[in-house]
């Protein structure tokens, strides 16, 4: 976990008192809705179909105990009880009204969150790996990249106002869990001949409206450059990215429109003017916020604890539990868990101030004070000992934390679409709820195996819909809610768009639609253990395009 | 539009010449990029000062061999959201040495003040009156920086080497 020091609480709360003034000078009329709304975007506030949002960052992922506390006395305080975890490490509260909107920050603030950068043409909140730090396959700590370049990136002279929205994510393991590729700068912690750690930099991915896999436009980068490279890479974009059109603003447009080539050229010849001077990195300058970061005092346990394997073998339920949400630890007798926020029938990623506050005494007494915050919009108690999972599984279900779907079809990823959203084309969260119903039985669930559900309600695909195994897109024909389905997506090493099934089909069919595609996946795989996934990358989706439209 | 040069309210010295029209000598003048393009030698050859304002989709290294007998250079912002300016005045600033005077023109509010000072501007032509009365106040209201840029001020990186007395052999 990483402590601000004085200088980082000092910025946020200037910034709180910043954001106090401009809320101040709009309600005084001083300020037009007009001007305000890019300085409210500017931290994190949008004005969604029925009240004002905001959207608190939650760096890397990783919450102290105390931060949970503190999103859920926000929850509590000023808005419904709730709050709504995001597939980009975000918090959203939908119901804050912009008079408390500077009080809300204020209590953010004061343990050390922010929303600054959460929204508008900047860059935005760094993502990594969530379970970076703790991951067996990983070689280095990807956090402490993400907090220098979220620090460098605070409130940046030259590039607080983009062509576009800027996300960068980043990963340091083996697996990539970052989704790297589909950022608009991905760095990928790589080791090169000579066995020095630097970044594979990858640019120009994304989703939205014309998705596109980002290409590496250097293969190695040594620390000293990582901020300068980045630098060169924002200053290019700042300059030619487009402006005339909002969808084609995004830097995978001009990379495109570019070549990857070329535009590797012009960063490189920006970079080469600046990669000695004052942002070459300091190996003590690293070591500075490296320090910040505190890690566990594990005990020395053994794996596998007999009490563990025991239940495991026993208890039926718990060992359903255990395969779905408990991963593998990098440090003997410990394990990753992850808490599902997808009840049966409920919104994906919603959680309730009581459950939050259940969740950081939880993380006090099992994870040692901590909690992540995972892209598939569950939680995580990154280190817990194996000895203790059979009792924080029981605790776990008294706070619906423990449904047995992580991974699994019922873990779906939605974006808030028309419940919420101005710009949705239709509904995703009720989708995603009639969805869970159709596969609540965790057997029928199990035997499915890996499946990832991602829905948006709209082409601006904040669902994700096109990394997802399974996409769901929300389209308007002539007034009413349809939906386009993909198939094979994935946003993995191996990332890859998804294909288009076939028609878009109405509101009332797209449940029955989905279970036809998982039935068709299940009378086609060559074996129980072949992933849907894999199963769409060998056929193609023309098998699974006769059986569910034949019907129909 | 009051313009604000140093952080006080001033009356501008410079007289905007349009495209066509003759530049009088004996008082400062801003023309167009193009034209001075063109003109620049003669421009230059007046005895009082000559500024430029510069369009933000061209780059500013046109300007280079001249920016030693260029008193200012204005430059655009059209909506507040156009942050192309910051990277001119940047590049400027700190790759071609410009040290005259750096001025934003365009819908220039009091929220962008402090990043465009740190961006090297130092002349501000204000879109409102009460944002140019505020100045002071808005560019006062942070003291902890991060990033390095040409405005000299000391970056949080530097200043935790400072305090642990790493400062000397880092730099
Ligand atoms: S995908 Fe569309 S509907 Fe969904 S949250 Fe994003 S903008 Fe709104």
């Amino acid at each position: 976990m990483y402590r601000y020091d004085e200088f980082d609480q000092a910025l946020v709360e200037q910034r709180v008192s910043e954001f106090r003034d401009q809320v101040r000078r709009r309600l005084a009329g001083e300020l037009t809705e007009d001007e305000f709304k890019i300085l409210r975007l500017m931290n994190g506030v949008y004005l969604q179909l029925h009240a004002y949002m905001l959207r608190a960052a939650i760096p890397y992922g990783t919450l102290s105990s105390d931060q949970m506390r503190g999103l859920a006395r926000v929850a509590q305080r000023y808005d419904r009880g709730y709050g709504h975890f995001t597939t980009r490490q975000n918090i959203q509260f939908n119901w804050i009204k912009l008079e408390e909107m500077p009080d809300t920050l204020a209590d953010l603030a004061s343990v050390g969150l922010h929303a600054m950068q959460t929204s508008g043409n900047c860059v935005r909140n760094i993502t990594t790996d969530q379970w970076a730090g703790v991951a067996a396959d990983e070689f280095e700590d990807p956090r402490i990249w993400a907090e220098i370049l979220r620090q460098h990136s605070t409130l940046h002279p030259e590039f607080s106002f983009l062509p576009r929205k800027f996300k960068v994510a980043i990963s340091a393991a083996a697996h990539d869990r970052a989704a790297v590729k589909v950022h608009d700068i991905g760095l990928r912690m790589v080791r090169d001949g000579a066995g020095e750690v630097g970044f594979e930099v990858i640019v120009g991915g994304g989703l939205g409206r014309t998705p596109f896999i980002g290409k590496t436009i250097k293969p190695f980068l040594h620390k000293r450059d990582f901020l300068s490279y980045i630098e060169a890479i924002l200053r290019v974009y700042n300059q030619h990215g487009r402006r005339d059109n909002i969808y084609k603003a995004r830097i995978k447009i001009l990379v495109h429109e570019l070549g990857a080539e070329k535009f590797a050229a012009e960063v490189e010849n920006e970079w080469r003017a600046i990669k000695n001077g004052a942002l070459a990195l300091d190996p003590a300058v690293i070591a500075a916020v490296a320090a910040r970061f505190s890690y566990p005092n594990y005990e020395r346990l053994s794996d596998n604890p007999s009490a563990l394997a025991r239940a495991r073998s026993e208890d039926r339920a718990f060992a359903a539990w255990f395969d779905s949400a408990v991963s593998n630890h990098r440090q003997p007798g410990y394990a990753i868990v992850t808490l599902s926020l997808k009840p049966i029938g409920g919104p994906p990623g919603d959680a309730t101030a009581a459950q939050m506050d259940a969740i950081a005494d939880l993380a006090d007494r099992f994870s040692f004070g901590e909690i992540r915050v995972g892209h598939e919009q569950n939680l995580v108690l990154p280190h817990v000992a194996q000895r203790d999972l059979v009792e924080l599984w029981q605790q776990l279900q008294m706070h619906e934390l423990a449904t047995p779907n992580v991974g699994l079809v019922s873990d779906i990823i939605a974006c808030p679409g028309l419940d919420y959203c101005s710009l949705a084309n239709a509904r995703s969260i009720p989708v995603a709820q009639e969805l869970t119903r159709r596969f609540r039985d965790p057997a029928l669930a199990r035997s499915i195996g890996r499946l990832h559900i991602n829905i948006s309600g709209c082409i601006n695909a904040c669902g994700h819909h096109h990394i997802g195994h399974i996409g769901i897109l929300g389209v308007e024909k002539n007034g009413e809610e349809f939906y386009q389905i993909t198939l094979g997506g994935r946003a993995d090493e191996d990332a890859k768009l998804g294909t288009l099934l076939g028609p878009a089909v109405r509101y009332g069919e797209i449940a029955d639609v989905i279970e036809d595609v998982v039935e068709a996946y299940v009378a086609l795989r060559q074996r129980p253990e072949e992933l849907f996934v894999d199963t769409v990358k060998r056929l193609g989706v023309e098998p699974f395009k006769e059986r569910v439209y034949a019907a129909r | 539009m009051p313009l604000v040069k140093s952080g006080q309210i001033v009356e501008d010295r410079f007289v905007r010449v349009a495209d066509g029209a003759s530049a009088p000598d004996g008082i400062a003048v801003i023309v167009g990029g193009a034209r001075f393009l063109a003109e620049a030698e003669v421009l230059l050859q007046r005895s009082a000062p000559i500024g430029v304002v510069w369009p933000n989709d061209r780059s500013v290294g046109a300007l280079a061999p001249y920016l030693d007998r260029v008193a200012l250079v204005a430059l655009m912002f059209p909506s507040f959201r156009d942050g192309r300016g910051y990277s001119q005045a940047r590049l400027l600033r700190e790759r071609h040495g410009f040290r005259g005077e750096l001025r934003a023109t365009g819908q220039v509010l009091r929220d962008q003040f402090l990043f465009l000072l740190r961006a090297g501007f130092d002349s501000f032509e204000v879109a409102k009156d009460a944002d140019a009365a505020a100045f002071a106040v808005s560019t006062r209201r942070f003291d902890v920086f991060y990033q390095p840029s040409g405005d000299g001020r000391a970056t949080v990186f530097r200043q935790r080497l400072d305090r642990i007395g790493w400062g000397a052999q880092a730099r």
